[in-house]
């Protein structure tokens, strides 16, 4: 029996594999490589995969899987072994690198000030803060392209906001120790402290979703006029 | 050779099984809320069971057919109406063109499912024709259907028709149990329920509470308690994930459900169960039985099964009566 993860069903056509309720970079990393492997060996039974900070979720076909003696659920889970086995942490694709601007101007950073106030800091020593840390996408969910990704500085972590409102698209917002972007105009409960004229989201794309789990993400500033005239992606 | 909305309904969206392989970029699967009903429609007509549907809430749409062809309604029973007089549910019907089909009266059930023989063109966006509103990508231009839209089915069936409708003389007949029992299999966060919260959500009927829709169903009944004091790092949830919110009410995720959550997962609805869930309503009761994921998974497989033979039988007759005119 491995000690360091549980197998469980998740529902009928799903299994979970989970490793501990906390967010870890060793954990993060070693979800990411079972996915990765997973992700490329591409196995027909395999429906979708959803990798969380320190889960991951295997949706399967059960009909296919299916026995007469044996659950789909007990055939996946044996045809996982092997892989689960060579998942040593290790990504199996290059890390992404990117940098993305974001516009920490006051008519988009609804929350920043509130925010400095609460940290007993000046907007600019949180706009730098956020600035200095190259962050790591853990997973991606809530909306199309969300990324959570961490861990922000402590001095800016916060707690989310007790009720929802309205954010727009491109807003990068605060939550715990985590920092993220929304994809589309959202209910949301991030603390906005400015936003990025790149699309996250692009249904005309192949791709349609920036950024995946893994990905290296560095932020960048850029004024209000940059904002306004931005064009393309990220750099 | 198309059919035209000339009333929008509440909600009327284009749905199919929903999207998959897309979960890891956060784009949910959506689809069809009653997944029976909606393959159910395209087996009696013979068709691919994965085929597009129009799934309509009440008041639903009134569709004008400027070509004949060959419809099929399942799923919930809104007095469906072809030139003022009612048509039957889970049977073919022959429309002729430049006829309108509505639906009068709400009846039962909450999501009834239009399948016609020949297919829309419309274009698979990430392969799948499921309307995602939120990306406002698939089905019908990413949106619900609208007066004026019209929708384009390729080849036009051959259908000399001198009445408005004609009905075809095979038919599927529910079984109409009416329980109202859910079956569940426990969720990873199972055990975080107190004792006494896993026996009330065990005894208990919760009833469908009318902040409910295609995202999710909110349940009201006795609060439940959680005994671990802890807080659910983000982590995948499904469609039929019953999850515990911090004010002791449940949740059930239905089809445009997120592809994570944070609230403890308490229950997952089995795949066989969730039609029936989907065709209730506000302040509809939901009992909780537990089941085995061996028992859930032989139903499914029963069930799938059924639908492919069923599929079979009347794409044959369906050819005959086709071949026969």
């Amino acid at each position: 029996m491995n000690e360091e993860y549980t197998i469980s069903p998740l529902g009928d056509s799903a299994l979970l594999i989970y490793f501990r309720n906390k967010i870890d970079d060793a954990i993060n990393k070693k979800v990411l490589s079972i996915f990765n492997r997973l992700q490329k060996l591409s196995l027909p039974e395999i429906t979708d995969l959803i990798p969380a900070y320190s889960s991951l979720a295997i949706c399967y076909d059960v009909a296919a899987l299916h026995q007469k003696n044996a659950t789909a659920f007990d055939t996946m889970k044996n045809l996982l072994e092997p892989i689960l086995e060579a998942a040593d942490g290790q990504s199996l694709f290059t890390t992404r690198q990117m940098k993305i601007p974001v516009c920490y101007a006051k008519v988009y950073a609804p929350d920043l000030e509130a925010l400095a106030f609460d940290k007993n800091l000046l907007a600019e020593e949180v706009i730098g803060l956020h600035l200095a840390i190259t962050y790591r996408v853990y997973m991606i969910g809530f909306l199309p392209g969300f990324a959570y990704m961490g861990k922000v500085d402590n001095r800016i972590a916060t707690v989310r906001k007790t009720a929802p409102v309205n954010v727009a698209a491109g807003s990068v917002g605060i939550a715990g120790e985590q920092t993220g972007i929304y994809p589309f105009a959202s209910p949301g409960g991030w603390n906005i402290i400015g936003r990025t004229p790149i699309k996250l989201f692009d249904k005309q794309n192949k791709e349609p979703v920036l950024l995946q789990p893994g990905d290296e993400i560095t932020f960048y500033s850029i004024s209000e006029d940059e904002f306004e005239n931005y064009q393309g992606g990220p750099s | 050779m198309s059919l035209k909305i000339i009333r929008a309904g509440l909600l009327d969206t284009i749905q199919d099984p929903g999207r998959y392989r897309h979960q890891h970029q956060g784009i949910n699967p959506g689809g069809a809320m009653d997944c029976f009903s909606a393959a159910l429609a395209n087996a009696l007509l013979g068709k691919e069971l994965a085929s597009p549907t129009i799934e309509l809430h009440f008041p639903a749409a009134q569709v004008l057919f400027q070509q004949a062809s060959i419809i099929c309604l399942t799923g919930a029973y809104f007095t469906p109406m072809i030139s003022d007089k009612e048509v039957p549910l889970h049977q073919p019907i022959i429309i002729s063109n430049s006829t309108v089909l509505r639906f009068d009266k709400w009846g039962s059930g909450a999501r009834c499912y239009l399948s016609i023989l020949q297919n829309f063109t419309l274009d698979k966006w990430l392969n799948s024709y499921s309307t995602n509103l939120k990306g406002e990508a698939g089905g019908y231009k990413g949106r619900r259907l609208l007066k004026d839209d019209v929708l384009k089915f390729e080849n036009a069936a051959t259908l000399p028709i001198t009445k408005d409708f004609e009905t075809l003389p095979w038919q599927y007949r529910i079984e109409g149990t009416g329980s109202n029992e859910i079956e569940f299999i426990v969720g990873n966060e199972w055990s975080w329920l107190t004792t006494k919260s896993q026996a009330a959500f065990l005894n208990n009927e919760f009833s469908i509470s009318p902040v409910s829709d295609r995202m999710g169903f909110r349940l009201i009944g006795e609060a439940l308690e959680q005994g671990v004091n802890d807080s659910l790092v983000s982590s995948a949830v499904t469609f039929g994930t019953v999850q515990l919110l911090p004010n002791g009410q449940l949740i059930i995720l239905m089809a445009d459900h997120q592809t994570t959550g944070g609230y403890p997962r308490v229950a997952h609805i089995t795949t066989t169960h969730l039609p029936k869930l989907a065709q209730m309503s506000t302040g509809d009761k939901v009992k909780f039985v537990m089941t085995d994921v061996y028992s859930a998974e032989k139903k499914l497989v029963a069930q799938q099964n059924y639908l492919r033979a069923l599929q079979n039988t009347c794409n044959l007759k369906m050819q005959k009566r086709l071949n026969a005119n």
